[in-house]
């Protein structure tokens, strides 16, 4: 119990919250881009406008088919040199976890809006209605209900995604809890017991969140 | 689907062209402007350097900064070449990341244990050694191995990824199988789980280690020479001078030795082992 | 990035079949498992219902490479030694069951009770009714996730990467870092992944779109 004591001593602790700190950051601002750029990617995809969407389709398929690891090495290595831009570990692991999720969930959105098509465009079209009028009052209320829970379970692999980016020495959870048993082998078991419950309770908090929704939506 | 049969066949044609094109532009290197300018007028300097290896540069998780030889060389030179007042970024690499964080413009020079070989400065500029070391080999107090000669088919050997001493090993012992894990932490770590019979790299690194767990010794001497330099990008022969310069002053004045002892002036059997 | 291929084709090769390896294996061993603890978690009984969805939380709601992690360090220092493919085997199993259990459970429970009573009345016997009336259905609800697992599990195996798994990502890691040249090393590797995964997933998305419209015309 002694080992648990010292493992846990306020500044080991004050390390390992800077680090959660750090993954909260990185996924609350990939979760806002990535929800953006796919809902948009997901939209033309699923409107099938003549070429547009099949390099949107393209893109997508080529980026939700690779490992994430892959595509933070490639941001933080391989782009600087092609673009001629640079930017730090936080950035570059925000931009690789943007792309990544962006198309997973362009996927998710295009999928969640063709299941409740089927049919009811042309229904709400005949009865007059235009096709964004029939999206927005028909298609998507319908089809955001069935999208929220694989939505969410996509943010919780995103977050804890995140620790993929300790290779890249990004100062997160994952990394600072390396560093702490790195330097002291006897804290291995708390530090990743610390690590189990830190991610659980934010990836749950997460899950939650997603029932609440389905919640309130069930009812209105 | 939107895809009819022909697009098939597309989508595989398009992807190899597409990735032969994105290939070819990775080629060309961020256009590097004159480093030492740059710095002197923004007063800010990045350094790459280790936070994971004891002596050289660790993260001290109190005060949440890296210490260490390296650090403290970096910091002296800073102020020689930039003046007291210059902001030190100190931006943390592991091997594997060292080399492409350089030539990507995301550090000015790279102090980070880093040996001179001809393939790296085929990529990147040294100045002069500022410190050298010698690959050797850490084992579990009491292993059967007491040198890189016994290293034989059946063992394994811990080395990390883009360090030389991988390399260097292999050469050594040709039939050790070697495992490359991504930080000398992990790799520390990999040893004490017993996945590896022995660890691989700098004596100083080993030796590092060894103070840390004195459960682990540094075996067997030196079997290479590992000069470390500090490299910055090709064309940065302005910063390139001013830091052989500085190293030299330092080592004149007696500031080199004062960082060095403060260092290694109590690890047992490190002067030997050179 | 050809120029990869010719020099480093063995060591890439080599990565993409273990790559291919630890899939597999992970893949039925969580097909196994995650189908367990579906099980578990339709149970009429209390316990085992409470056991499937602790595990079932507790697994996918943890980082893969803190599990994996565990089984590369904890685990040998404690219990049993196991080397970093194995290691990253075992954490793929069980991070991906946890998925699988959710699939599975979710397939046999879309599929309506009130059809088994149905099939039953009309003559058929159990094995019969499951045969020819549920299996069919909970198949066509369950394959297209199922291999959406498998996709996800062929990209996070590059968790090996970080145990020394001699996996595709780990042989990348490593000829990126002896020849330099980062991105063409990086295009490589995601080129072999995508002769696995990209297949895959066009084939998925083929049999959901066959057996959705299948439905609607029943």
């Amino acid at each position: 119990m002694n080992t648990f004591a010292q493992a846990y001593q306020w500044v080991n602790l004050r390390y390992l919250l800077e680090g959660l700190w750090i993954t909260v950051e990185v996924s609350v601002i990939s979760i806002i881009f990535s929800f953006l750029i796919g809902a948009v990617f997901g939209l033309l995809r699923y409107m099938k406008i003549k070429y547009l969407s099949m390099i949107v389709g393209f893109i997508v398929d080529i980026i939700r088919n690779l490992p994430l690891l892959l595509i933070i090495f490639f941001t933080y290595f391989g782009l600087p040199n092609i673009l001629g831009v640079r930017f730090n570990t936080l950035w570059a692991t925000i931009i690789a976890m943007t792309v990544f999720e962006s198309a997973m969930l362009a996927e998710i959105i295009r999928s969640g809006i063709l299941a409740v098509d089927r049919g009811q465009m042309e229904a709400a079209r005949s009865n007059g209605l235009t096709y964004w009028q029939a999206m927005y009052h028909i298609i998507l209320p319908q089809a955001i209900k069935k999208m929220i829970p694989p939505i969410v379970s996509q943010f919780i692999s995103l977050v804890k995604d995140t620790s993929l980016a300790t290779i890249i020495v990004l100062p997160e959870l994952m990394y600072h809890a390396q560093v702490i048993y790195g330097q002291n082998t006897n804290f291995m078991i708390p530090m990743f017991l610390a690590l189990a419950v830190l991610y659980f309770i934010v990836c749950y908090a997460l899950s939650l969140l997603s029932r609440f929704l389905d919640r309130k939506l069930s009812e209105a | 689907m939107r895809l009819k049969k022909k697009n098939w066949l597309l989508i595989p044609m398009l992807l190899v062209l597409g990735l032969t094109v994105l290939a070819g532009c990775g080629q060309k290197s961020v256009a590097s402007e004159d480093v030492l300018a740059r710095d002197k007028a923004n007063k800010t300097v990045v350094w790459g350097v280790k936070s994971d290896t004891r002596l050289f540069g660790l993260m001290d998780i109190k005060t949440n900064q890296i210490q260490g030889f390296d650090i403290d060389i970096a910091k002296e030179l800073s102020h020689r070449i930039y003046g007291k007042d210059v902001k030190i970024d100190l931006v943390p690499v592991t091997s594997n990341t060292r080399l492409p964080l350089l030539k990507n413009g995301n550090v000015d020079a790279l102090i980070a244990t880093m040996t001179i070989t001809p393939e790296r400065q085929k990529q990147v500029d040294f100045s002069d050694v500022y410190f050298d070391a010698g690959q050797a080999i850490l084992v579990k107090k009491g292993s059967p191995i007491k040198s890189v000669k016994d290293l034989k088919a059946g063992t394994k050997v811990i080395g990390v990824q883009g360090s030389n001493s991988v390399d260097n090993v292999k050469k050594a012992a040709p039939d050790t199988r070697v495992l490359q894990l991504a930080d000398y932490a992990q790799a520390f770590t990999a040893l004490k789980s017993g996945q590896g019979d022995a660890l691989t790299t700098d004596n100083g690194i080993l030796y590092g280690m060894s103070s840390d767990d004195p459960n682990y010794v540094v075996v067997g001497g030196t079997f290479t020479n590992e000069p470390y330099g500090i490299a910055v990008n090709k064309g940065q022969k302005p910063f390139l001078k001013a830091i052989n310069k500085n190293l030299k002053a330092m080592r004149q004045d007696g500031t080199y030795h004062k960082i060095e002892q403060k260092w290694f002036g109590k690890i047992q059997g490190f002067h030997q082992g050179r | 990035m050809f120029e990869i291929f010719q020099n480093y084709g063995s060591q890439l090769w080599s990565g993409f079949g273990y790559t291919l390896l630890s899939s597999l294996y992970a893949l039925i061993g969580s097909l196994v498992i995650g189908t367990l603890f579906a099980l578990f978690e339709i149970s009429p009984i209390k316990p085992p219902r409470v056991i499937g969805k602790i595990y079932v939380e507790i697994f996918r709601n943890i980082p893969l490479l803190v599990i994996a992690m565990i089984f590369y360090i904890v685990v040998p220092q404690y219990f049993a030694k196991i080397d970093g493919f194995t290691a990253g085997t075992i954490g793929l199993t069980i991070y991906t069951s946890a998925f699988i259990a959710e699939t599975v459970r979710a397939g046999i429970e879309s599929v309506d009770v009130g059809q088994m009573e149905a099939a039953r009345s009309n003559g058929m016997t159990y094995i019969q009714a499951m045969r020819f009336i549920i299996l069919p259905q909970a198949i066509k609800i369950v394959v297209p996730p199922l291999g959406n697992q498998f996709i996800n599990l062929v990209k996070n195996s590059s968790v090996l990467a970080f145990l020394a798994g001699f996996d595709l990502m780990y042989q990348g890691n490593i000829i990126a870092s002896t020849t330099f040249k980062t991105t063409d090393t990086y295009f490589a590797v995601g080129l072999l992944y995508l002769i696995i995964t990209l297949p895959m997933s066009y084939l998925m998305r083929y049999l959901e779109k066959k057996w959705s419209t299948e439905g609607d015309e029943a």
